[in-house]
């Protein structure tokens, strides 16, 4: 009897620690991954479930479940055994998306140009520039700029050397300035809403 | 005896950019970009632009979940 209460109290526990942090988990499996998000949240949920006896703060409770969450994603990915290709850097090096704005000048009425470039995109505008990023460099972006992880956590969550990492943000930087130029472009973004 | 500082390009001050301001740069790279920016004004605006761009990518994440979602891993976590 007494166990089963324990069980339950645990349970109890678990599931109020939780329900807040669902929405967070979600926003971050959506950044990840197209398709399926529900799924790798239900897995990391199982897994933070069973592993709950090792969560020593509760107030750390969001990040905990967020590198659990990684950690599926992670294992997902080398599930489907695709070997991690760095790409090659191209012509990125030298884009600038500050520069490109200036000389294009899509917003010529702007006073305040990046500002109101920055502003014409939408949460699911970004997303859907995040999700056109190689994975290799959308997942240390999401997890560094938007869930404000640092670059030595994302190395220990992905397994990675840091150098390695910050090669990789390095130039997830770039392609993703690239991507919201090509973006913009290709959505007609900036034309306003008749337009798109 | 000062030391003689070389001055990098704007291409060079750009691509550390965003590792100065993660304070991921060496000490070096840090008196090199600094000194860059201190007469260059497109730079100045290229990190400027920087900071806003991480400050709205912190800001880009949606924290919501649809109802049908939140309903369904509820009831998941109901059956652990």
């Amino acid at each position: 009897m007494s166990r089963l209460v324990n069980r339950e109290s645990t349970k109890d526990a678990f599931l109020r620690l939780v329900g807040p942090e669902l929405p967070g988990l979600y926003g971050l499996a959506r950044r990840l991954i197209r398709d399926g998000a529900d799924d790798l949240v239900q897995e990391a949920l199982l897994q933070a479930y069973r592993g709950f006896g090792s969560l020593r703060d509760e107030g750390a409770a969001g990040r905990w479940l967020k590198a659990i969450l990684v950690n599926v994603f992670r294992d997902e990915l080398r599930k489907r055994s695709r070997a991690v290709v760095e790409l090659p850097f191209e012509e990125i090096e030298d884009f600038s998306l500050y520069r490109t704005l200036i000389e294009e000048d899509p917003l010529p009425y702007s006073d305040t140009l990046h500002h109101d470039f920055l502003g014409a995109f939408g949460v699911e505008d970004v997303r859907e520039v995040l999700l056109r990023l190689p994975q290799i460099y959308r997942t240390p972006l999401v997890l560094a700029y938007i869930d404000g992880f640092s670059t030595k956590e994302i190395a220990r969550m992905l397994d990675v050397p840091l150098g390695t990492i910050l090669a990789r943000l390095h130039r997830g930087r770039k392609r993703f300035e690239r991507e919201m130029w090509l973006y913009a472009e290709e959505t007609r973004l900036l034309a306003g809403g008749d337009d798109r | 005896m000062t030391r003689v500082q070389r001055l990098i390009t704007c291409s060079e001050a750009v691509s550390k950019l965003w590792d100065y301001l993660d304070h991921a740069v060496t000490p070096r790279d840090q008196e090199r970009v600094e000194a860059h920016l201190s007469f260059c004004r497109t730079c100045c605006g290229e990190l400027e632009f920087a900071k806003e761009l991480r400050t709205f990518l912190g800001s880009a994440s949606a924290e919501e979940i649809p109802s049908d979602v939140r309903t369904r891993l509820e009831g998941f976590l109901e059956e652990l």
